[in-house]
């Protein structure tokens, strides 16, 4: 068997999740990217969506990022992600809740900015709900 | 006795005020060690950005479709400086060196005839400029010692692409304190727009170049509002444990100063006293002499 990827999840607080796994599967801004040992180094921006951590022949972890950008060099590759949680601890009810007020905002927005904002956050709840299983 | 009152008061007054002292530095010292810890755990995500941002910026040099907050208006007439400070004061020089720094940078620019903006991040910067400088100031964020997340900087961070894209200054320079030791904190000037890209030597690839997704422009339209936002919350974390540093080393002084001020005043109290026995001892012998 091939080497194992040294993956590394960073939010601006701290480091989230710092370890080897067998394959990382990011939500790239042009579609995902499966990141195996000694892939050809990338910069890539990432999409609202899940990152899936496989090791030992399954997904161990699934961790939900708001966006960000990844760097994949051959021996690592470095996720930098502003908003990230694990997909176990979101909760459908609550997604669905802010949904509602996001789109309350939406339609209230009176400014460009505003409904930048609030359109962009919207996308990544609905991203967000999408990564619940069975929801 | 009047005299013996007034310096028992005294003493008591200044007892008092060693308590609070002590107290402000042991909070101090608690809060110096989470502000420190949350410094030290934001290192790797702005070390990597700033990695990131060099290959990015390496794949940009001298082209000249460049986006503006990398190589900024070609301009420098109007500067945005942006001070970070505390919202508290009884923490020694901490406020008074940036705002020092700051006024100094005003001055130098000023006789260069350029235009500059001022942006405080924390009341007390605000407060201390305001009577020079008040008309300079256009906003001010205060609260931050209620705690703040990336969501705060970023924020800020916004607010000032925003005043950049409408063409409100051309350069933007951020001012804080940055934390060295618990003894020494530095003032730290650092460029934010144009980006500077650190002095960083970019990995050696072996030849490889990076692959980039979907390409170099569209990621750096989104990695530099990003970056300015890493930057600022950078300094507002460095400055946070700065300011806990700098209170806990003035508040240690100034328990000390209260200590040796009660020493020096139960000295005098005492003394006092003993004269005023000895002059009713005196005042009883002669009296009984007398008879």
């Amino acid at each position: 068997m091939a080497g194992r990827v040294n993956f590394e999840l960073v939010s601006p607080e701290r480091i989230l999740v710092s370890d080897t796994f067998d394959m990382v599967v990011i939500p790239g801004g042009d579609g995902d990217i499966g990141v195996l040992p000694d892939h050809a180094p990338l910069i890539s921006t990432i999409r609202p969506g899940v990152i899936d951590i496989h090791d030992d022949g399954k997904v161990a972890h699934q961790v939900f990022v708001a966006g960000g950008f990844a760097e994949v060099l051959p021996d690592r590759c470095t996720v930098l992600a502003e908003r990230a949680l694990m997909v176990a601890s979101i909760d459908a009810g609550d997604v669905r809740a802010r949904i509602e007020a996001a789109e309350l905002d939406l339609r209230d927005a009176e400014s460009d900015a505003d409904r930048t904002r609030a359109g962009d956050e919207l996308a990544v709840l609905n991203a967000m709900l999408e990564a619940v299983p069975d929801s | 006795m009047a005299n013996l009152k007034a310096l028992r008061t005294r003493i008591s007054s200044v007892r008092s005020t060693r308590k609070i002292t002590s107290a402000m530095k042991m909070v101090a010292a608690a809060k110096l060690r989470h502000a420190q810890e949350s410094a030290e755990a934001a290192r790797p995500y702005a070390e990597r950005m700033a990695r990131m941002m060099a290959s990015l910026a390496g794949a940009f040099a001298g082209r000249e479709d460049a986006p503006r907050l990398l190589a900024g208006t070609g301009s420098d007439r109007v500067n945005l400086i942006v001070v970070v400070t505390s919202d508290r004061g009884l923490c020694g020089g901490f406020n008074a060196s940036v705002v020092r720094s700051v006024r100094q940078r005003i001055a130098e620019l000023h006789k260069q005839g350029r235009e500059i903006k001022l942006l405080c991040l924390g009341r007390k910067g605000r407060d201390l400029l305001r009577r020079d400088h008040g008309e300079l100031i256009i906003e001010t964020l205060q609260g931050l010692d209620k705690g703040f997340s990336y969501d705060t900087a970023r924020d800020a961070a916004e607010r000032i692409t925003r005043m950049f894209e409408a063409g409100e200054f051309d350069r933007c320079t951020i001012v804080f304190n940055r934390f060295q030791s618990v003894m020494t904190q530095v003032v730290t000037w650092q460029g934010l727009i144009p980006a500077v890209a650190a002095d960083q030597p970019v990995d050696d690839l072996g030849g490889a170049v990076y692959i980039f997704e979907p390409d170099e422009g569209a990621i750096l339209e989104h990695l530099l509002p990003r970056n300015l936002g890493v930057q600022v919350f950078r300094g507002l974390l460095e400055s946070q444990a700065s300011e806990h540093a700098a209170r806990m080393t003035a508040m240690d002084n100034a328990t000390r100063n209260a200590g040796d001020m009660i020493d020096r005043l139960n000295l005098v109290y005492n003394r006092t006293r003993q004269a005023a026995i000895t002059t009713e001892i005196t005042e009883i012998v002669s009296g009984a002499e007398a008879l």
